[in-house]
């Protein structure tokens, strides 16, 4: 179980850092998605692997240990949202810089040969 | 409390003269004077106070844990200083008034000086050495706006520039050096440091800290080596030069130099660095003051000599020396602060400042060359003036044995010789500008100035005149009483009289005055034919200064920009990753990594299966991103549902409900950015890369493959070791009985972390608009700007059919889809806020129901285009933002009201009809302002990304016709 999440969040990351060391813009939002793809599931699981675990609380609190760690999986749930934001905006930058600088490369020039 | 007042006082009143009109010459200069005059008067008044040790003081915490408070402190020597600084201040304020040209924009001047008067008033009466140092800085930023004045002038720049980068690099010195002794003595009160002596003067760190003291000290008295700034900053009006670089601002350094005497003094470091830099300064100063051509420059030079006099005398390390120092630092801004007058004078009614142009101007104004006479005879040290006295005093000084080295043997022969030269260029002062034949070519005939404008300069000679005549009846109890703020119980004997007899002391006098007189004789005709002393004319102090600036400020910080540095996005982010792998690296190098730990829980072979794919997805993204974007873009999209799903068994319901939504959003998102990309088709005959571009992949390969290597290793750590659940248990514990909610997740949202929450969704606001901004300047590469291929096709078969019109294939497609998408629209709706109502108790919330919203929206967009929808639904985001955020901050201040801190949550049950009991907390209000915000956010970055497709680029508009895209942008807004 833990050994199949560390190897996913491995993928990720490595296709991640991959792809933003590319010198397509494209690529590289590609690349920033599935990096925090990657690090969200490593934050959510810093609250360790529990299948099955209370999420809500009753009236009566039993043993607050069983429960789903709540601490990470907040700050994920807000960095979600503000992960969609970031890629807006850098979509929308990467398309201005197209627009102006006619190519799609990360530094707005093609490389010299 | 009238310390706080003295000192507020010139602030407010550069607040108001700030506010003036331009032309506001008589207005300014009657405010000015008032605060200066009123000022004077207050810490007059408090003179018998300050008598006898006695010590006006007046204190307010500031940090009060840290032991830091605003403390003012006027005792006897603070007073005097006060007194310069006010009185002289008023009678600047005064002779500014007719010095300044009508074409001046006086608010400017007078507000700045009154400024700076504030803030030397707030060094001398600082009780605190931090709060010195802020003063400290604010005089020299003062003083860089009062030379630069006149700033269409590039000297006055230039000067003013070099004026602030040397004091406020001292100033910089001083604060660590201050940093030191308060580390040292423990406590940065003034009164606690003068007490501690022995302990600083014992301590490992007295040398650095008198070191950094010194540097701060010696940089704003203008002393050598830092002295060529002073001559410079001459391009200022002449009242801020008879104020700021004669009386009051370089007079700071000599203050602190007597101030911390007692502290930091009595050491033989003391002697030798500061003794031998005022000796070297006085001499070098008197020197070079007689080759000036220039009266201001021969006036600054003689200023810096004059300095550096006084910091000798403190150098010297007795309390007699402490006494002169005072004595002369009084006398000395009398006497300069008259000169720079005249100076100022003669420039305003000749044209020039230039002493070979200038002569015979006694029978032009007698008046102003009576004064100017009396106070270069008050600087030279001639008898019946108060210059003789303290000059006086600085002869029996070095006459004195102090630690009888060959320097200290040879003192009284040096300072006669430098004495020499100060009577030669006082002579030369008055000869060459009074005497002589009548001037020829002047700009303007000279004459007597205004009643008025002459008046600040006769006060100061008569002051001149009465201490050096009857000093024991004026002068003497102030000295006294300053001189017993320093020293304390250990006053010295001396007497202040006129006439003491045939002593050395006076014998020097008559010699460094005849032989200034033979200097002046001898040097008359080199003077007026040479530019410059000879020797030293080639050391030149801006040329330094000026290299040093260019090599440290551009050469090397070009140097490291080229080599260290890189305009490339590729290279910085090859480094990002190193140092986060590196950063991760070492604290696992020092404390050790184990891969099984205790609570591992066995294989479980679904989830197996589901990385598999997700591995897969990841991968397969990474390798079809460059040709095969929406390939691509399947991959993310079904790796963030892995990762979805991947939530759902890690008991986070929450997040997986999140997730998918954004997924779907952020899938639309980058669909609608593909149209804007250039085409790349991958050739296959295509040659193999070149060499160094495979050995880039090889090294970019390599690095992720060690990223995803390390994070997965600590990942699988972390996980496996025993959870110390460190803050999440209060959380659980209180969140029903704090919070009123059963979902602990969106508790912490809403409540607990409420502020974080309305902090990020400012954020998402923030980024919604300027995507909408920068969108509405978009401008496409021109080869995306016609219509895509496929619309070209479609086009042309529906021309092709005689039965079909243009356009109905696009209307066709997904006919079916857009029908049910249409019908979903409010049971979209529905859901959405079923999601937003149980989000306290239940799995939900603010930020998923506010994407499904938008969800909901953005699929009538997809169904039926943007054209058609916009017709029959106004959306308008903007109003959804901003009435969300003022929803999430008014339910926030709505605790305020009821007394309690800033998003305190209420809850309470409320029966309702139908629903039943339903619990209501004021955080269901807050995440309404939430759903809102979220909805309104990602609509408007959705939309204003699909309109550019609506957009006509470069195409003429028919008459009448409105631009599409000025219609949508009514729409968003």
């Amino acid at each position: 179980m833990e050994l199949s999440l560390a190897i996913g969040i491995g993928a990720l990351t490595a296709s991640g850092v991959w792809l933003i060391l590319r010198p397509r813009t494209f690529q590289v939002i590609i690349g920033l998605s599935l990096l925090s793809y990657a690090v969200n599931l490593f934050i959510v699981a810093m609250g360790r692997v529990r299948t099955g675990a209370p999420v809500l609380i009753a009236k009566e609190i039993g043993d607050a240990t069983k429960h789903a760690d709540p601490l990470p999986q907040a700050l994920v749930l807000t960095a979600i949202v503000i992960g969609f934001a970031t890629t807006a905006l850098f979509l929308v930058v990467l398309l201005a810089s197209r627009g102006l600088a006619r190519t799609d490369h990360v530094d707005g020039q093609e490389p010299e040969a | 409390m009238f310390l706080l007042a003295v000192l507020v006082l010139p602030f407010a009143g550069s607040f108001i003269a700030a506010l003036l009109r331009v032309n506001a010459r008589n207005a300014e200069a009657w405010l000015a004077g008032a605060v200066a005059l009123t000022a004077f008067c207050l810490i007059g008044a408090s003179y018998p106070n300050v008598t006898n040790g006695g010590v006006v003081g007046w204190r307010t915490d500031w940090i009060a844990e840290l032991g830091l408070a605003f403390v003012l402190r006027l005792d006897g020597f603070a007073w005097a200083f006060a007194m310069l600084i006010t009185g002289i201040g008023f009678l600047v304020v005064l002779y500014a008034r007719y010095y300044m040209s009508p074409s001046d924009p006086v608010p400017r001047f007078f507000s700045l000086l009154l400024a700076f008067m504030g803030a030397m008033l707030g060094i001398v009466l600082s009780g605190n050495l931090l709060q010195l140092v802020f003063f400290w800085e604010l005089t020299s930023l003062f003083s860089f706006l009062l030379i630069s004045y006149w700033h269409h002038n590039a000297a006055a720049r230039d000067g003013a520039r070099m004026a602030l980068v040397i004091t406020s690099t001292g100033g910089l010195c001083l604060f660590a050096g201050v940093l030191l002794i308060g580390h040292i003595v423990g406590s940065y009160d003034l009164e606690q440091v003068l007490a501690s002596g022995n302990a600083i003067r014992s301590h490992a760190l007295y040398v650095p800290a008198l070191v950094l003291i010194l540097l701060g000290a010696l940089t704003k008295s203008a002393q050598f080596p830092f002295h060529f700034w002073l001559p410079h900053a001459m391009a200022a009006p002449t009242p801020v030069s008879a104020y700021l670089h004669s009386a009051t601002m370089v007079k700071a350094g000599v203050f602190l130099l007597v101030r911390l005497w007692p502290a930091m003094g009595g050491t033989n470091e003391w002697l030798w660095l500061v003794g031998s830099i005022g000796l070297i300064t006085f001499f070098l100063g008197a020197f070079l003051a007689v080759f000036q051509q220039d009266l201001k420059g021969l006036l600054a030079y003689s200023t810096i000599s004059h300095l550096g006099l006084i910091t000798l005398l403190t150098g010297l390390d007795t309390p007699f020396g402490q006494i002169a120092a005072i004595f002369h630092i009084m006398n000395h801004a009398t006497f300069k602060a008259s000169l720079f007058m005249a100076a100022g004078i003669i420039d305003h009614e000749t044209g020039t400042r230039d002493i070979r142009r200038l002569s015979g101007l006694w029978a032009f104004m007698p008046i102003t060359a009576t004064l100017a006479m009396v106070a270069a005879a008050a600087m030279a040290g001639v008898p019946l003036l108060n210059g003789f006295l303290s000059k006086e005093m600085f002869f029996a000084e070095t006459i004195e044995v102090h630690d009888n080295s060959l320097v200290d043997q040879a003192l009284p022969y040096i300072v006669t010789l430098a004495s020499t030269f100060t009577v030669a260029y006082s002579l030369r002062f008055i000869r060459d500008v009074f005497f002589g034949p009548a001037p020829a070519g002047l700009p303007r005939v000279p004459h007597e100035p205004p009643l008025l404008m002459r008046l600040p300069a006769e006060l100061l000679v008569l002051a001149c005149l009465i201490v050096g005549v009857a000093p024991a009846l004026t002068v003497a109890p102030i000295l006294d009483t300053a001189a017993r703020a320093v020293l304390g119980s250990a006053m010295p004997e001396y007497s202040l009289r006129l006439w003491h007899g045939i002593t050395p002391e006076f014998l020097m006098s008559i010699v460094a005055m005849v032989g200034g007189l033979g200097v002046y004789v001898m040097l008359r005709s080199y003077l007026l034919a040479h530019e410059g002393p000879p020797l030293l004319g080639r050391i030149n102090g801006k040329r330094i200064f000026d290299w040093v600036l260019v090599t440290l400020s551009w050469r090397l910080a070009r140097w490291l920009a080229t080599n260290l540095g890189t305009r490339h996005l590729q290279p910085q982010l090859r480094v990002l990753a190193g140092v986060a792998f590196v950063a991760a690296l070492l604290p696992l190098y020092a404390r050790g990594l184990s891969l099984t730990g205790p609570s591992g829980r066995g294989f479980d072979l679904v989830f197996g299966l589901l990385w598999v794919v997700g591995v897969g997805c990841a991968i397969g993204a990474a390798v079809q991103a460059k040709f095969h974007r929406v390939v691509a873009l399947i991959l993310l999209g079904t790796a963030g549902l892995v990762t979805c799903v991947s939530f759902v068994w890690l008991s986070a319901p929450d997040v997986a409900l999140t997730q998918i939504v954004v997924e779907t959003v952020t899938t639309v998102l980058l669909l609608l950015g593909l149209r804007w990309l250039p085409k790349r088709i991958a050739r296959p005959g295509a040659a193999e890369a070149p060499d160094s571009i495979r050995w880039h992949r090889v090294r970019d390969f390599s690095i992720a493959f060690l990223a995803g290597l390390g994070l997965a290793t600590l990942a699988l750590a972390a996980m496996q070791l025993p959870d110390n659940h460190s803050i999440s248990r209060y959380f659980v514990e209180n969140a029903y009985t704090k919070g009123g909610g059963t979902n602990v997740v969106n508790v912490i949202l809403v409540d607990f972390r409420g502020f974080d929450t309305l902090g990020e969704i400012t954020v998402l606001a923030v980024v919604a608009l300027t995507v909408f901004a920068l969108l509405r300047r978009f401008r496409p590469a021109p080869e995306s700007i016609p219509v895509p291929e496929q619309q070209h096709a479609q086009d042309a078969h529906d021309e092709a059919h005689p039965d079909r019109q243009k356009g109905d294939t696009a209307k066709d497609t997904l006919a079916t889809a857009a029908l049910m998408m249409g019908l979903l629209f409010p049971v979209i709706g529905v859901v959405a806020i079923f999601l937003l109502l149980r989000g306290h108790d239940l799995p939900g919330g603010g930020f998923v129901a506010g994407i499904a919203m938008a969800t909901a929206f953005i699929l009538q967009y997809m169904a039926r285009g943007t054209v058609w929808v916009e017709a029959r639904l106004h959306v308008m985001p903007v109003r959804w933002m901003g009435f969300g955020l003022l929803l999430a901050g008014s339910a926030g201040a709505a605790a305020c009201v009821f007394g309690h801190p800033f998003l305190t949550s209420y809850f309470a049950y409320a029966e309702l009809p139908l629903l039943g009991r339903v619990p209501t907390a004021s955080a269901l209000l807050f995440d309404i302002g939430v759903f809102s915000l979220v909805v309104g956010a990602t609509v408007l970055m959705l939309i204003a990304i699909a309109h550019q497709s609506l957009r006509r680029y470069g195409v003429p508009l028919l008459a009448g016709q409105r631009p599409p895209d000025e219609r949508a942008k009514e729409e968003l807004v």
